[in-house]
Order: structure tokens, then sequence, then C-alpha cells
């Protein structure tokens, strides 16, 4: 009778989870990395956003674990997918801070989602870092211990930044407002009002649009009638571009200055040549493409060929300046815990951005590091944004 | 002035569309009393076919667009046969709920290949505004309602000079006797579908080069024709037609005098308001209900 060793389920079990330790084993010795939480639209109309940030992180994660991370560990991204809904970005952002134990949050494109993150993040004492996302009430949540903080624009500055540049630039006096029928429109209507109203100033109307309107021309003829000067426009790419044709239909040359709204990839391919004449504000943009961080842009994502591949820059360049930020929070407080991470916020200085150097980038009166002397006015020319140069 | 002639500018164009894609729900309505809810879809599909063919496919457009439109139509059958007969033979009235599913279902699919990014459907209609009155026409503009009532004439021609077409009319009087009469009733049902979604898909192509090409882009139209067709009496193609006609004007002459804030809330407690006086719309007969 032969002598067996029968090679059980349980054995080949017990030796392939023994295979797994020991592998594993070297890994467990070092650091355990610290996480930090996406929570962004990773899929539909939104995706490109989170495509955006996600390489802004990850740039910025390569240069911080380049240099050996941070409290000697290296930082991590765990990303979820918000699908522009506010009830799956608060749902995933539980879950990354229940489970994934994450040190801090970054958020998306979407205003609803963020401020559905808010109240959880100050109340789980979680920093929660936006990068896109410009709704005033974002960081001016009211609450006792603000832990959101943001490195983007924000609509209160945006339309002050707005008014003063048709003002200054073309003289507007009767400005007359085009805005998209959605909270965003409506939280630039009061802002724009803000602005108009602190210099005395009146508007020729405020007019809506939806935002798969064929035809704005009747809204346009209105303002022309009541004798604006200027438009200001607040809306995304596509109704952008649908404005944008109804002027040229109507042949009337008026300057616009608008949000950030048409700065996606392909407004001029919709808008025609007439969407050259919109100006709209950005953080950030490249303007060539020796620019390291393009460089390592291409690097890392070989997808990348040109500048007109990474419109808008804007998201990327947030994003990284963000991580750069909460990295240097996260040394200084030398724990990853939320309320010593908070107080770090407020005491980092000289950490060196992609946008420029903060020098005390928050504090607990204002958590937004970027002001409206960081905007941009640009425009687009042949496809791709460009800075105004007067 | 200006704002009068703009607003009739703007109205009589979108007033088009909406007759266009209204004409589809008539047509399968007085065929054999449903609709197919994903009509603003069809819309959509017929601008994506169309640029997908025309522009990625590089085809010149006399042979993209018909193709396009073959492709509405079969989608139609589709729909027809998918959604609409598995619920009718049963008597049921769920049709009405998968017609609306089947819309967001073709709208993600769409999504998911066609992509996120709104595109633009060029056309040398669009590039130059004629200047009329101080108000600004795109010659595209002036296409839609020129298209739209030859339509309409060449539906009305279908049906009473072709041997098709009356069967159809036959199958709208009466389907038991037309059945009874060696007229192949499903076949005239199926047909009325592929004949309903092609118009939209018209409708579709003759807007895109005005609006982007997109996914959701079909959406606002297909609530819109479905206000028109109620409102033109669903029975009348004619009427219907014209109920486009009304709304696209009303439409226009409440935002440019009153303002884009009251469109809606005017635009459609007039709708309401027309309903609660003429139960069965403008231009529509009152449907004998055997009981």
């Amino acid at each position: 009778m032969p002598l067996r060793f029968p090679l059980s389920r349980r054995t080949l079990l017990a030796g392939a989870a023994a295979i797994t330790f020991a592998t594993t084993l070297p890994a467990q010795a070092q650091e355990d990395p610290v996480k930090i939480g996406l929570v962004a639209a990773l899929s539909g109309q939104s995706a490109k956003s989170g495509e955006a940030i996600t390489r802004g992180i990850t740039l910025a994660l390569d240069k911080i674990n380049g240099e050996g991370g941070v409290l000697g560990r290296p930082l991590e991204l765990v990303s979820r997918d918000d699908e522009s809904n506010p009830g799956k970005g608060l749902i995933a952002a539980r879950e990354l801070v229940q489970r994934e134990e994450v040190a801090a949050l970054i958020g998306g494109l979407d205003t609803p989602v963020s401020l559905a993150i808010v109240p959880f993040a100050n109340e789980a004492q979680v920093p929660f870092i936006g990068p896109w996302a410009a709704g005033t009430p974002i960081t001016k949540n009211g609450a006792e211990q603000n832990y959101v903080f943001r490195v983007s624009a924000v609509d209160e500055f945006v339309d002050e930044a707005i008014t003063e540049y048709l003002v200054s630039e073309y003289g507007a006096q009767k400005p007359g407002m085009i805005l998209i029928n959605n909270p965003w429109g409506e939280s630039n209507e009061k802002g724009l009002m803000m602005a108009l109203e602190k210099r005395g100033m009146e508007h020729a109307g405020v007019e809506k649009f939806e935002s798969n309107d064929v035809d704005v021309v009747p809204q346009l003829t209105r303002l022309r009638e009541n004798g604006a000067d200027g438009l200001f426009l607040v809306a995304n790419v596509a109704p952008s571009a649908q404005v944008v044709k109804s002027l040229d239909r109507m042949g009337w040359d008026v300057p616009i200055a608008s949000h950030w709204g048409p700065a996606g990839g392909r407004f001029t391919e919709l808008a025609g040549p007439g969407g050259e004449k919109v100006h709209f504000i950005q953080t950030f943009l490249f303007t060539d493409t020796a620019h390291p961080l393009f460089v390592k842009l291409q690097e890392m994502f070989p997808e990348i060929e040109t500048l007109a591949d990474v419109t808008p820059a804007t998201g990327i360049a947030n994003a990284y300046d963000a991580t750069l930020l909460l990295a240097a929070a996260i040394e200084k407080a030398g724990s990853t815990e939320g309320p010593a991470i908070r107080q770090a916020m407020y005491e980092i200085s000289g950490v060196e951005g992609v946008i420029k150097t903060y020098d005390t980038p928050f504090t607990p009166e204002d958590q937004d590091a970027l002001g409206p002397e960081d905007y941009v006015f640009s425009q687009f020319v042949d496809g791709q944004i460009v800075p105004l140069t007067d | 002035m200006t704002l009068f002639i703009a607003a009739l500018v703007s109205g009589i164009g979108l007033g088009a569309m909406y007759g266009l894609v209204a004409l589809g729900f008539q047509i399968t309505y007085s065929v054999c009393s449903r609709v197919n809810f994903a009509q603003g879809s069809m819309v959509m599909l017929g601008a994506v076919l169309g640029y997908v063919l025309s522009e990625r496919a590089g085809l010149p457009v006399i042979v993209a667009y018909p193709l396009a439109l073959a492709g509405c139509a079969l989608m139609g059958i589709v729909v027809e046969f998918c959604l609409i007969r598995p619920f009718a033979m049963r008597n049921s009235d769920a049709w009405l709920m998968a017609t609306v599913a089947g819309g967001i279902l073709l709208d993600n699919v769409v999504l998911f290949t066609f992509g996120n990014e709104p595109r633009s459907l060029p056309s040398p209609l669009v590039e130059t505004s004629w200047q009329i009155f101080g108000t600004g026409v795109y010659p595209q503009q002036i296409l839609i309602p020129v298209v739209a009532i030859g339509l309409a004439f060449a539906l009305q021609l279908l049906f009473r000079r072709t041997r098709q077409g009356r069967a159809l009319l036959a199958v709208v009087q009466n389907p038991e006797a037309a059945r009874l009469m060696g007229i192949n009733t499903t076949a005239m049902i199926s047909g009325s579908f592929a004949l309903s979604s092609m118009l939209a898909g018209a409708a579709g192509l003759l807007i895109a080069p005005l609006l982007s090409v997109h996914s959701d882009m079909g959406t606002l139209f297909g609530i819109k024709a479905f206000a028109v067709a109620i409102l033109g009496g669903m029975t009348s193609a004619w009427g219907v037609m014209l109920a486009g006609f009304l709304y696209g004007l009303v439409e226009a002459y409440v935002t440019t005098f009153l303002g884009s804030s009251y469109t809606y809330v005017v635009v459609f407690g007039m709708l309401i308001a027309v309903l609660a006086v003429k139960p069965n719309g403008l231009f529509g007969t009152a449907a004998l209900r055997k009981v």
C-alpha cells in the first residue's frame, strides 16, 4: 500500500496563507501609509473634473513621497466616485473616514456634493479640502470648529472680480446678467448684486436660461433693449456656447466677463469663433509645454500630448497645491489626528505651490487659500486657454 | 419692434421643432392610442447618429443623414416590439413606464459610447446670419419651419394617396375591421412607430447645428413636444403642428416681454388653462369611449 500525502484543500489554503503572510511581512515592518480620501465625480458628465483632480493629487503625492513622505510615512490616495450626487458623496465620505480611516478628505467639482459633506466633516473633525467647487457657503459654513478649507475660486470673490473687470476694462455702467437656471446661477446672482451694490451701480436685468435652451436671443434682446453695456455669464461649457451663438446671430458685440464655466475642452468648437470673445477667470494656466509641472504630467500620463489635453488646468493645479498644503500641515501637526491637522493648517507658511507660494494661507476667519488677486483672466485662442495679456 | 421681430423669429423656429417632434406623438397615438415617451431620446439619437456618421466616419451628409434617419426608424420598431407590444398584448398600461425607462437607458448608453463631452455638428447654414429688422436669423432657422411644414404635407399625401397610408388610416378608424379586411395591423402599428421616431430624428438633425450634440439634448424637447401634442389635441396632425408654432411663439414672447423667470410659469399655466376649457386640446375631437 503506497504511502499517500493527500493535498487537502485545507493544507493548500494554509500554505497559500502562509506565503501571503510571509510576503506581506516586510511591508508590515515599514510604517503604514497615511491615507487621504478623495470624493469627486469620476464618472458621468463631470468625469473630466475628477480626472484632473486625481492627476493633480497624483503629481503632488509623487513629489511628497519622493522626498520621504510625511511623518516618515508615505501618503496614499483612496478615491471614491460621487457621481455628482450629494447623497452618494456623503456616503463615500463617511466610508472613507470610518473604514479607511483617512486623515483628511479632498472634494470635487460639484458645490451641492461638497455642501452635503461639510456638516459631516465638521462633526467627525476630519479636515476637508476643496480643490474645485466654488460655492461660497462651503468654507463659510458657520461651524464653530470649521474643518473645511479650500484652494480654489470662490463665487463671492469671482463675482467681485468679474464686476471689477467689466468696470475697469470696459467702463461698463449698466451690465446685464445671463445666468444658468440652477443653484449655481442663483448663488452668483447674489454675489453679482452685492458687487454692483457696493459700487452703487444699476443692472440691465437678470436673465436665466436652461442648459438645453436652443435660443437665448429673447433673453439677450431684453438685456440689449434695457441698455446693457456688458454681460456677466455664469454657465457650464455647452450652455455658455449657446449664449455666444445667440449673440453672434444678433450681431451684438458686447464685452462678456464670465465665471470659469467655459473652461471645458471644446468651448470654441461649440461656440464658434465668437467664443474667443468670452473672458473668464482661472486660478492657473499652463502657458507653455516646458512648464516643469506639465513635463511631469506628460511623464506620468503619456496620453497628454498638448496643452489642449489638460484644459482646464485649474483643477490639476488646485488639487496639486491643496495636497501640498495638507501634507505640510500633517508634518507640522506631527500627527494624523483631525484637530491637530486643523490647527496646523493655520500655522503653515512658505509652502511652494504651482499657483503661488503660500504664506499663512488659512486663518480661522478666512479658510480660502486663494483670493481675487490670484485669479487670471483668460480667453480661448485656437482651442487653448491663454491668459489675457493687457 | 426689434423685440417683436426677434421673438417672432425665435418663436417660429422653436415652434416648428416642437411641432415636428409632437407630430411623432400624434401619429402613433392615432394609430394605436399609445405613444413613445422616449421621443426626446429619438431626437438625440438622430443628432448623435448624424454626427457619428458624418463627422467621425466621414460619410458625406447626403448619405449620413438618411442613414441616421434609418437608424431612428429601426429604433422606433425596436421600441414598439420590446417596450410597447408585450404590455399592449396584456392590456397593461406599463408601456408608459417602459418607454420612459427605455429613453433613460438609451441616453445612458449614448453617454458611455458617444462620450460625455458635448460636440458641435457643423452646418453651412449657421455660419453667417442674415440681419432682418434689426435681428439676426440663421438660414437654418428658416429651414426648420420649411422642412417641418413640408414633412407634414408629405405625411398628408402618404395617408391620403398611398395604399399603405390608406391602410394606416383604416387602422386608425377601426382596427378590428381593418384586420378583418386583410390589413396587417401589427405591421402598420410597427410602421407608425418607425415613422414617429424618424420625425423625431429629423428634428434632432435640424436642431443639432443650433445646439450641441450630447446625450441629454432631447430630454427637454420630448417633454415640451408632449405638451404640444396634448395642446394640439393628439388626433389632428395639422392641429399638433399649429399647436407647436403657438407654443414656440408664446414661449418666445413671454421670455421677451416678461422675462425668462416667468417663461415656464406662464406657458404651462396657459397650457393647464386651455386644457381646463378644452379637455381634448385646441384642435382635437372628443374620443368616444366604449364601455
